[in-house]
């Protein structure tokens, strides 16, 4: 088990004050000044060597995401963007971290942004997190007041940072979204390239990063890359919060080393898994969007990329989904591909039409109402998707169908034969393609 | 994709204008993005209309935000219409949103559906009473305090069917309710085994400032260590620049290139730019090695670089073409700017042969 004094978030329950005095006494906005005065290429340098990688799903390194900006400004403002639309299922981290150690993440955007040159910075919250929203917006207005941000603040760099409010779209947690969003438009993605590192938010460079990797930055700067390198496995390091739900005895957030086994992860934090080890059936080990994994390949992973990224599937934001043999495992994906269709932007014709036609295709296997020769064309559709949309969302939609085929196809063969076996008034139906 | 009509035109109110207070909120929200771009602030706008409105958005709230942001109507219509947290229909006074997704049905949300479809009715119609109506979302992101409902701004987490009949009974009844967690969890962690975060240490200063001993250790061993030392000890404070191209090519655009300026309606090459180009004096001077002065420079296949001819002397013709006279042979242009002279010289392959 990591140690607590290896812990960044050292308030993730809530059992302490998220306000100032209680923050700095936990380590915030320590030496601030400090850092900054190291200057933007040590920050970056530093945060290369520490070997983050992007907490908001796709792994992305974070120091070399932020070297990507221009070095100069050629006129044009710079914009750091905090992605805190947090919706993918399974995902409830940024939450906690919002409303309970919100100094963690201003005192990163400051640090972030001076790396980059912005001088603004939008933090992007999802609809439904009022409460949060309010949170954060009252540790903004107790950092403006105590001149840690602001025009004419105490480090000499003016910052200013901004809450954004959004109105509940799944979709505007894809970076370039969320910029649309941002802009007063609808949360469609854009074509990339341009990068947002080039033509992002009102077109001017832009960097846009999740809640988790800015709120660790200050604490990796201050206790340098070699101690957060030193978390974890190669390649995999550092800390991470893992939301661990479903079927475990003790659902929680946890903020653990990478790379720590999934029975480890469960023994230690969650009380086990509902009726034994051996009620296990499968996992999602990322959010609703990777593949599941069965219960033999993940008991004794590691949980981290790599290890989950060999097993088909993904480390994504760490929420660890986890299902026990009473699940219908069919009708739980198939409630995720619901999950996909509702939250389509409409934008892409393979997204659009395939999200609802997998769903519905999903549904009649789910009562055993289909043809098996349907389940090889829900996977041939299945691939038509992914790879074929402007965003991820096709290929988010596309991946839980495909892992569920690739280890429950005879849960979903049985389901049909069950149905066949009985009498009926309707024949089984079969997709039009 | 979810289809969204606005209410029908019956209960659309005739008119909308924001409360004063609600205009001191608009003032607040558009100052918070760049001048020009207060279209940024139509969700937060919209927000507050539907909160004036009672819980939905009218037509005509609509049509008013989009005046005060000088947008047409049909971009906020567009927002109001493409982001599910906007109520198009009047809703109760207390709305519910049930959160369906996988891992809330995974720990009982089922059953807190039947629960609402027994009390409440069916999703999307207000119960007679007025105090409530309800709808089925996606996930609401409180998966580890799984089932979870949110009425109008609050969330209430780790339902079971026996404390949200509670819940709703409280609501209707008028009485306090409690936020958050129903079964007395402070947030999310794990129910009455917290194993992490007991250090009182974390908690009480000793933190603050003790990370600095890294920096002052290595502060003390540039100082104590000779002048080679000190420059390798320091060198973390001037690296070496990042390369911003690195692992991505296309990402950042050539600053000022011909076909940037094309874009942007300049001519692509300037007047001034072709005459220095053909001034001989300021191309880029390369020493002619006197071997290669005797004889032909060697053909470069290259040939995106527009050689100025070069006329005997060196002075500056502005009317001499910019481009060598076809049939110009390479002799007559000794210097190249195309990089040939720096290529091994295939006429020296005497050396090459094996002896």
């Amino acid at each position: 088990m990591l140690q607590d004094k290896d812990r960044i978030f050292t308030n993730l329950y809530g059992f302490h004050s998220p306000d100032l005095q209680a923050a700095k006494m936990r380590g915030a906005w320590d030496g601030t000044k400090f850092l900054l005065e190291k200057g933007r290429d040590w920050i970056i340098d530093e945060m290369k060597k520490s070997g983050l990688r992007g907490r908001g799903g796709a792994g992305f390194p974070t120091g070399l995401k932020w070297s990507f900006m221009p070095k100069q400004s050629d006129g044009r403002p710079h914009y750091l963007v905090v992605n805190a639309d947090e919706s993918e299922p399974g995902t409830c981290k940024d939450r906690e971290i919002m409303r309970h150690d919100p100094h963690l993440l201003i005192e990163g955007c400051l640090l972030a942004s001076f790396a980059m040159g912005a001088h603004a910075c939008y933090i992007y919250i999802r609809g439904e997190y009022i409460g949060e929203k309010h949170a954060l917006q009252r540790a903004v207005d107790e950092a403006y007041e105590a001149r840690l941000i602001g025009k004419d603040n105490i480090h000499g760099y003016p910052f200013d940072l901004y809450v954004h409010h959004g109105a509940g779209a799944y979709i505007c947690g894809e970076e370039t979204a969320l910029l649309e969003s941002l802009e007063g438009k609808k949360g469609m993605p854009r074509l990339k390239p341009p990068f947002p590192a080039n033509m992002g938010l009102y077109g001017c460079p832009t960097t846009v990063n999740n809640v988790e990797s800015i709120a660790v930055a200050g604490t990796i700067l201050r206790r340098g890359a070699a101690w957060f390198s030193g978390i974890g496995r190669p390649n995999n390091v550092g800390t991470k919060v893992f939301s661990v739900s479903g079927h475990v005895n003790k659902p929680c957030n946890v903020e653990e080393a990478m790379g720590l086994t999934f029975r480890e992860l469960v023994d230690t934090h969650c009380g086990g898994i509902r009726g034994g080890w051996d009620n296990l059936l499968a996992v999602i080990p990322g959010g609703s969007s990777v593949p599941c994994v069965p219960a033999e390949q993940i008991i004794d992973a590691n949980m981290d990329f790599d290890t989950l990224r060999n097993l088909k599937s993904g480390l994504g934001t760490a929420a660890v989904i986890v299902l026990d043999k009473s699940t219908d495992i069919v009708r739980a994906i198939t409630r995720i591909s619901y999950f996909y269709k509702h939250e389509s932007c409409g934008q892409c014709t393979p997204c659009r039409e395939g999200t609802g036609w997998m769903w519905r295709v999903l549904t009649r296997m789910s009562e055993g109402r289909a043809q098996k020769r349907e389940i090889d064309m829900l996977l041939e559709v299945s691939t038509q998707i992914e790879g074929h949309t402007i965003c991820a969302l096709g290929d988010a939609a596309a991946w839980p169908v495909q892992g569920l085929i690739r280890h429950f196809r005879h849960e979903i063969e049985k389901r049909i034969d069950d149905y066949a076996a009985n009498p009926h008034s309707e024949p089984a139906m079969i997709a039009a393609e | 994709m979810a289809v969204r009509k606005l209410a029908p035109e019956e209960i659309q109110p005739d008119s909308f204008t924001f409360s004063s207070e609600n205009m001191a909120f608009v003032a607040q929200q558009i100052a918070k993005y760049p001048p020009g771009r207060q279209a940024s602030a139509v969700i937060p706008l919209l927000w507050r209309a539907q909160e004036q409105a009672g819980g939905w958005l009218p037509r005509k709230a609509i049509e008013k935000v989009a005046e005060l942001l000088d947008m047409p109507h049909i971009r906020v219509m567009e927002v109001a219409t493409f982001y599910t947290m906007f109520n198009l229909e009047p809703v109760g006074k207390y709305f519910i949103q049930f959160c369906g997704t996988t891992p809330c049905a995974l720990r009982g949300a089922g059953d807190i559906k039947k629960v609402l479809e027994r009390r409440v009715g069916e999703q999307n119609h207000v119960s007679a009473d007025g105090n409530f109506s309800w709808l089925e979302v996606e996930c609401l992101g409180a998966c580890c305090n799984a089932p979870m409902v949110q009425i109008n701004d609050d969330y209430y987490e780790d339902l079971t069917t026996e404390n949200f009949e509670k819940l709703l009974d409280d609501l209707a009844a008028g009485r306090p309710v409690k936020k958050g967690s129903q079964v007395g969890r402070r947030s999310s962690e794990p129910q009455g085994d917290v194993k992490t975060l007991t250090d009182p240490h974390l908690y009480d200063g000793s933190q603050v400032g003790a990370w600095r001993k890294r920096f002052e250790e290595e502060a003390a061993s540039t100082a104590s260590a000779g002048e080679a030392a000190a420059a390798t000890a320091s060198a973390p404070s001037t690296p070496k620049p990042a390369k911003p191209e690195a692992g991505r090519a296309i990402e950042s655009e050539a600053a000022d290139t011909p076909a940037k300026r094309a874009k942007e309606g300049e001519a692509p090459i300037s007047q001034t730019e072709r005459k220095e180009a053909s001034d001989g004096k300021r191309a880029t001077a390369v020493e002619a090695r006197t071997e290669d002065a005797a004889k032909p420079a060697p053909q470069s296949d290259k040939s995106y670089v527009a050689t100025p001819s070069k006329p005997s002397g060196g002075a500056p013709t502005p009317d001499a073409p910019s481009t060598p006279v076809a049939g110009t042979p390479p002799s007559d242009t000794p210097q190249r700017r195309d990089g040939s002279e720096s290529k091994p010289d295939v006429t020296l392959d005497k050396s090459n042969k094996p002896s």
